[in-house]
């Protein structure tokens, strides 16, 4: 998948999750409403056009984890808790959706007591009640959600559905239909919980959806939007929801495209050339290098630059030849200029060097760069010398090393200059360069045995677990499985340990615990240089110009429902 | 005439790559050179040059300098020197247009010949492997098999060629162009079996193998003369196809195919970089065409083969 995986967390909720406490807590201005979109019903109307070089994969909101759906979700699907929709630092809080308020929190932060909205109906015109929130949260586990085993994990009965998924009771959601109320009892405190809910995987969907992957057919929601048809060859259509009505702008607004279409199958220079020319609204795809330099001086009006909290890294694992010694994989850090990397993803106003696995601004982030001469706080540059020196005492000189990225023009150049880096520091590096449908799944199995890869990760929510717990924890790494997101098969039982306390200080004390991530950040990458990260990009949207009111959200970007076309 | 010597002098400047690119242009066509520069009339001037236009997005490869000495071409987006690349990659793309012609020629004149002269089971049996591989679009088919064996390389017991081995595309492409010059050369040996030449050999005692070798195969050979350069164009254009869709020739090694990969996304700014391998492609495959017409000409005039390229 194009690794544009999003997460969002709530940091203002977990600072206000105190244990213990029994009080409603809200991470939104108690003006969050009047900070809302305004709609503007003389926009009302029309067809979106967005374009995408290649269908996104599953249309179920509980399986797929792309930015690409993520987007259409957000306007189709609505889960108890949602991401504040406004643009803006606002757009990570959390506020209540299909639920009347935030949960009431108790029990030691433990148990989540929601209050389901009345009135509401999916869009098959079924109404939503509170047996469709407790089947919706078990199917998470049926249909094998990509976070089933992190995320929801701490739900009381997650253990036996994660173990026997087809049978998934989760005795700790407990609902009753007289009072509309759910409460959701959780084995320890999480900080991360109504982050978690809030995305789409927290969706939800009638209890008569499939216990399985939907595949290409929709499944009814909530939001202003539903999806009408789904053809991974040519399209994906959106029609509006007949049985919507705002409850809550904040968490659901009304949309403006009465259609909202993604059309596959052009290539990213036809995407801009279309446009260009007002034939279409959007490129989903990253814009092509070549035409940054025209874009950027022609249509600066219709390109908007987001800073991004992500990062291109190059993940080692750990556990074969010739990365599994840490020599090698600290010459690797040694010899990778970052700014040449800047340079092919499109220069310094586009992305910026990184040295840690903690994107600069982001919680725990410690500015450090440890494999350079001399080590110090801001990047430098590499040292080939030194690395070459490395790569000699190490005893890997001349091993042969592949390196899998993408085919895309972006990845497939960033690998080929690392190849070639590889080759001179005494390796004998090619590239295989795969399709974007295949390979992030291919350089997660260990069966695939890859020495080194090219990835990138967009962060859910703002908390520093979601880079380092989901990425580098023993519990990601599944040998032998498609989705062991942790790419480097790096497990350090004493740092998962420290993972744990870092993830109970965020509940009672967020500074020591991101104090105490930022430690695990450099025990991980100072310490054992697991990955080779290269830089965090900035997100570039290109509309055309007959395409207003561009909003961009922290949690979904580019807001597409509330785009006008008219 | 001029096909040939066409021919001769693209073989022969690829064949002179590596003194050009250490002599003259004093480049590594394989090494990226991000941050590296060169000059140009008197100036140094980055390779990858940051726009400073409009928003300031983007960074370019120089131009053609038109100056043999360096950067002819102009860089790609690697900032290596396209020109030193493009006549590298000429080796790759005739090396292995010239191999699978090779390899498929042989392995489909045995095949044609033992099909056409035994017959009945064996004909049948082989004619129906010719018919199901003949069946499959052609490119699909090697595009299948690229992609199944580039990602593991092929192991057959003690045989294992690795992912990004130049043998893995010969392969290939031989193999899924055995049926197009096997069954003429089927039908060719059925008809010479039934001349009486060969029924006098038969009636004489002589071996089959014999006969095969001294009677059928002088027969048979102009036919596959003339196919031979018709299919180093044909291969040539098949292995460019799979380079161009990263299924072929894996970089940093380079072919004109992966060449105009390269240059795709260069396109709107910087054209040369996929349109100088284009032109290569085109000027040699019309070159084999014309080559491989003249053969037939002065091997074969009346042959009735089966299309031409």
């Amino acid at each position: 998948m194009k690794k544009f995986r999003l997460m969002r967390i709530v940091g203002a909720f977990a600072a206000t999750l105190l244990v213990g406490s029994s009080a409603v807590t809200s991470s939104v201005p108690a003006s969050a409403d009047s900070s809302s979109f305004t709609y503007q019903p003389s926009h009302a109307g029309g067809t979106l056009k967005l374009l995408a070089s290649t269908a996104g994969g599953t249309l179920d909101p509980q399986v797929n984890y792309t930015l690409q759906y993520w987007q259409l979700f957000q306007a189709s699907y609505d889960g108890l808790l949602s991401f504040h929709k406004v643009s803006g630092q606002s757009s990570f809080d959390v506020v209540p959706d299909l639920a009347t308020a935030l949960p009431i929190v108790s029990n030691g932060g433990k148990t989540y007591t929601f209050t389901l909205r009345k009135g509401i109906k999916f869009s098959n015109g079924a109404p939503v009640t509170v047996n469709d929130v407790k089947a919706s949260l078990e199917r998470l586990f049926k249909v094998s959600n990509p976070n089933a085993g992190s995320w929801y994990a701490g739900i009381v009965g997650a253990t036996a559905c994660l173990a026997t998924p087809a049978t998934c009771t989760l005795s700790g959601v407990v609902v009753d239909p007289s009072t509309n109320k759910v409460v959701i009892n959780l084995t320890t405190p999480d900080a991360e919980f109504a982050d978690q809910l809030a995305t789409p995987f927290g969706s939800v969907l009638p209890a008569t959806a499939p216990s399985k992957d939907s595949g290409t057919t929709p499944i009814p929601g909530t939001g202003a939007y539903y999806f009408k048809s789904y053809n991974p060859n040519t399209k994906l259509v959106m029609l509006r929801n007949p049985n919507f009505k705002v409850w809550s702008a904040a968490a659901q607004p009304q949309g403006y495209p009465d259609e909202i279409d993604q059309v596959f199958s052009n290539t990213p220079e036809s995407e801009v050339t279309m446009v260009e020319n007002n034939q279409a609204n959007f490129v989903f795809d990253p814009l092509p290098s070549d035409r940054l330099s025209q874009l950027s001086s022609k249509y600066a009006n219709q390109l908007h630059v987001n800073t991004l909290t992500a990062i291109w890294y190059m993940p080692m694992n750990v556990n074969i030849a010739p990365f599994n010694n840490k020599l090698a994989r600290e010459a690797v850090n040694y010899a990778i200029d970052k700014n040449a990397a800047v340079k092919i993803f499109g220069g310094s106003k586009l992305a910026s060097p990184v040295c840690t696995i903690l994107p600069p601004g982001f919680p725990g982030h410690v500015d450090s760069c440890p494999f350079q001469t001399p080590a110090g706080s801001t990047y430098s540059g590499p040292d080939l010398a030194k690395a070459k020196a490395l790569v000699k005492q190490s005893g890997t000189s001349g091993a042969a090393v592949a390196i899998v990225a993408t085919n895309d023009t972006v990845n497939a150049a960033v690998a080929q200059y690392a190849a070639s880096v590889l080759n001179q520091i005494g390796y004998k590096a090619t590239v295989k360069l795969l399709s974007a449908n295949i390979q992030f799944n291919y350089i997660q199995n260990t069966k695939n045995k890859v020495q080194i890869s090219l990835t990138q990760w967009y962060q859910d929510y703002p908390q520093a677990s979601d880079f380092l717990k989901i990425l580098l924890s023993c519990s990601q790494f599944h040998p032998g499985s498609d989705n062991s997101i942790n790419i480097s098969g790096f497990c350090n039982k004493s740092i998962d340990a420290e993972m744990a306390t870092a993830s109970t200080d965020m509940i009672s004390n967020p500074t020591a615990g991101n104090a105490l991530w930022s430690k695990i950040d450099q025990a991980i990458q100072g310490g054992n240089a697991v990955w080779a990260p290269l830089f965090t990009p900035k997100q570039i949207d290109f509309v055309s110009s007959g395409t207003g009111n561009y909003q961009f959200s922290k949690e979904f970007y580019m807001y597409v429902d509330q785009l006008w076309v008219k | 005439m001029a096909g040939l010597g066409v021919l001769i002098f693209i073989v022969t400047i690829c064949l002179l790559a590596p003194i050009y690119a250490h002599n003259i242009a004093h480049t590594n066509p394989f090494a990226s050179n991000i941050q590296g520069s060169t000059f140009i009339n008197g100036k140094r001037v980055m390779l990858l040059q940051q726009n400073t236009q409009g928003l300031g997005f983007g960074v370019t490869p120089i131009g053609p300098t038109w100056n043999f000495s360096h950067y002819f071409l102009g860089a790609d987006d690697q900032g290596r020197d396209v020109f030193a690349r493009l006549l590298y990659g000429g080796r790759s793309s005739l090396l292995i247009g010239t191999a699978s012609a090779l390899l498929c020629c042989i392995v489909a004149s045995i095949l044609g010949l033992i099909a056409g002269y035994f017959g009945g089971p064996i004909d049948w049996l082989l004619s129906r492997v010719f018919d199901i591989i003949w069946a499959f679009p052609i490119y699909l088919l090697a595009i299948s098999l690229s992609v199944v064996l580039l990602t593991s390389g092929l192991n057959i017991g003690p045989l294992h060629i690795g992912a990004g081995s130049l043998f893995l595309p010969i392969l290939i492409i031989a193999a899924v162009f055995i049926p197009y010059v096997a069954r003429p050369l089927r039908g060719l040996t059925m008809s010479l079996r039934e001349r009486e030449f060969i029924q006098a050999a038969i009636g004489s005692g002589s071996s089959d193998l014999r006969i095969l070798w001294k009677e059928i195969l002088p027969n048979a050979a102009p036919s596959v003369i003339v196919f031979f350069p018709l299919m180093v164009a044909f291969n040539m254009l098949t292995e460019s196809a799979l380079s161009f869709l990263s299924i072929g020739v894996q970089p940093p090694a380079a072919s004109w195919g992966t060449i105009i990969n390269d240059g795709l996304g260069l396109l709107y700014t910087r054209p040369w970089v996929a349109l100088a391998p284009g032109i290569m492609i085109a000027i040699t495959a019309v070159s084999l065409n014309i080559l491989g017409d003249g053969a037939r000409d002065a091997f074969d005039p009346k042959a009735k083969l089966r299309g031409s390229i």
